[in-house]
């Protein structure tokens, strides 16, 4: 292990000179994201596949699939069901009973990863009953990541942590309601899943697809510079609905946006605004 | 007023290591020219206490992190639980929820080699009481890149872990007894 941190390293300058390549040769445009998440992430790719500079640069060009290949592995998928039990406790006491007002409420969950942060949305509408009036979408730049997001199994070791977090939201529930364990696999039950549909959509490049009476984009504009953040969020006040709410991850910022005019700030800790004009 | 800080100094702790933290920050001058940053590896599920209880013992802001926050002269940060903390070559932090290294998150590793690539000989490390090997390679990027970097002296840390594995990770670490470290911080300048 300790022989092979760092055997392949890249330059600030090399970065750049990637990220133009890649926006040259593919669809991915790499150049609002943070440099050092990619600094980190590409060189553990250049140490995965054992590749110096030149060798990433060529595979870049050359190798069928390896494109997609870096996209899969540059962005960070790492996810949980009922992240910050605190969010979801304030979307369910402040926020639902809002969207209750809407005739169809339509969700959408931007850099959803495996699709956890949705099927935990799927429950919070469903003991709330306004599953069946809502749609949701979740949308990722990574195909992988939402394949298993379709498939909706996942490790059952995990629901250890995730039924901690459920329980720290709702402890009178139990989240095996929502799942049946087989071997080691949870599959997450089917009536969760009909009014949701996964579909790549990249942020940096897409446009507004549909207007939506809830948005969350939690820790994805984390990776994305000062510039992207802000033509992302013009990406949602569009694609929001008036009175519709924004929700982000718990550490992120962006009130400094000018767009941030238009919405109104309906819980600091947790980062939900609602548009307002 | 706010200008970005020249030189960075960062701390790296974990178990043991809150008593010294705390002595350092009393004895820090009312102002000073670099901006200091602790790593201090504390479970995520206990929302951060810290930052608003020094806040208030030492009279002056202590921030916690948030993704894009300036990296500012004069101020002192701590890294949130539950993410890692890297820096930006224009002098902003951002966060990363990529896996834990060294079963930390954050990880003192992560951040102290993001701040070898972006300031190199104008940061300076410690590395405190800790019980595990996170913050070796950090010390290591760290000094390859010309910073200067001290260790407590594992002698009088709470746990010898984490120092000892600073000490291992290159000659050009210095030890440092707790009253060197806490008169280092006495008279940073301004
Ligand atoms: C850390 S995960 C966040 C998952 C989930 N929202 C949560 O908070 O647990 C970040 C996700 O953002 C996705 N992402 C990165 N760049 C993107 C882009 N340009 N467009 C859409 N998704 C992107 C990544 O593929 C990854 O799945």
């Amino acid at each position: 292990m300790a022989e092979l941190r760092n055997s392949y390293d890249i330059s600030f300058p090399e970065i750049e000179e990637l990220i133009f390549l890649l926006k040259n040769v593919s669809d991915f445009d790499l150049s609002g994201y943070t440099r050092s998440s990619l600094k980190r992430r590409i060189q553990r790719i250049m140490n995965l596949e054992a590749l110096d500079f030149v060798d990433l640069k060529n595979a870049v060009i050359n190798i069928p699939g390896f494109q997609q290949f870096f996209i899969q592995e540059v962005t960070v998928n790492v996810t949980e069901m009922f992240r910050d039990p605190g969010f979801f406790n304030r979307l369910a006491s402040e926020i639902l009973p809002y969207l209750q007002t809407f005739p169809r409420i339509k969700i959408w969950s931007a850099g959803c990863s495996t699709g956890e942060e949705v099927y935990s949305l799927a429950i919070l509408l469903k003991e709330n009953n306004l599953y069946d009036r809502s749609f949701i979408y979740g949308t990722d730049i990574n195909s992988k990541v939402l394949d298993i997001a379709k498939k909706g199994i996942y490790p059952l070791k995990k629901f250890k942590e995730y039924s901690d977090n459920f329980n720290a939201y709702n402890s009178k529930e139990s989240l095996s309601n929502y799942y049946t364990a087989r071997y080691d696999a949870a599959i997450i039950n089917h009536d969760l899943r009909k009014n949701i549909l996964f579909s790549t959509h990249n942020l940096a490049s897409d446009q507004v697809f549909n207007e939506f009476q809830l948005i969350t984009c939690r820790n994805v504009l984390i990776y994305f510079d000062l510039k992207l953040q802000e033509k992302v969020i013009n990406l949602f006040y569009e694609s929001l609905a008036l009175f519709g709410f924004l929700c982000l991850g718990t550490k992120e910022t962006i009130l400094r946006h000018p767009v941030m005019e238009n919405f109104k700030v309906v819980d600091k800790e947790f980062n939900i605004y609602q548009k307002i004009k | 007023m706010e200008s970005f800080a020249n030189h960075i100094i960062v701390i790296g702790g974990s178990a043991g290591a809150y008593e010294l933290i705390v002595d350092i920050l009393d004895h820090l001058p009312a102002t000073f020219a670099a901006a200091i940053v602790i790593v201090l590896h504390r479970n995520s599920k206990y929302e951060t206490k810290i930052e608003s209880s020094l806040s208030k013992r030492l009279n002056r802001e202590v921030i916690s992190i948030k993704d894009k926050y300036p990296i500012l002269a004069n101020c002192i940060y701590f890294a949130p639980p539950g993410y890692h903390t890297l820096v930006e070559p224009d002098h902003y932090f951002s966060l990363d929820v990529s896996e834990p290294v060294q079963f930390s998150r954050p990880s003192i590793d992560v951040f102290f080699e993001s701040v070898a690539e972006v300031y190199g000989p104008k940061a300076i490390g410690f590395l405190l009481s800790g019980a595990n090997n996170d913050g070796a390679n950090g010390f290591k990027a760290l000094l390859d890149a010309g910073a200067t970097c001290y260790v407590q002296d594992p002698s009088e840390a709470v746990i010898d872990t984490m120092p000892k594995g600073g000490i291992a990770s290159s000659e050009n670490v210095k030890v440092l007894s707790n009253e060197e470290i806490v008169n280092y911080f006495n008279s940073i300048s301004s």
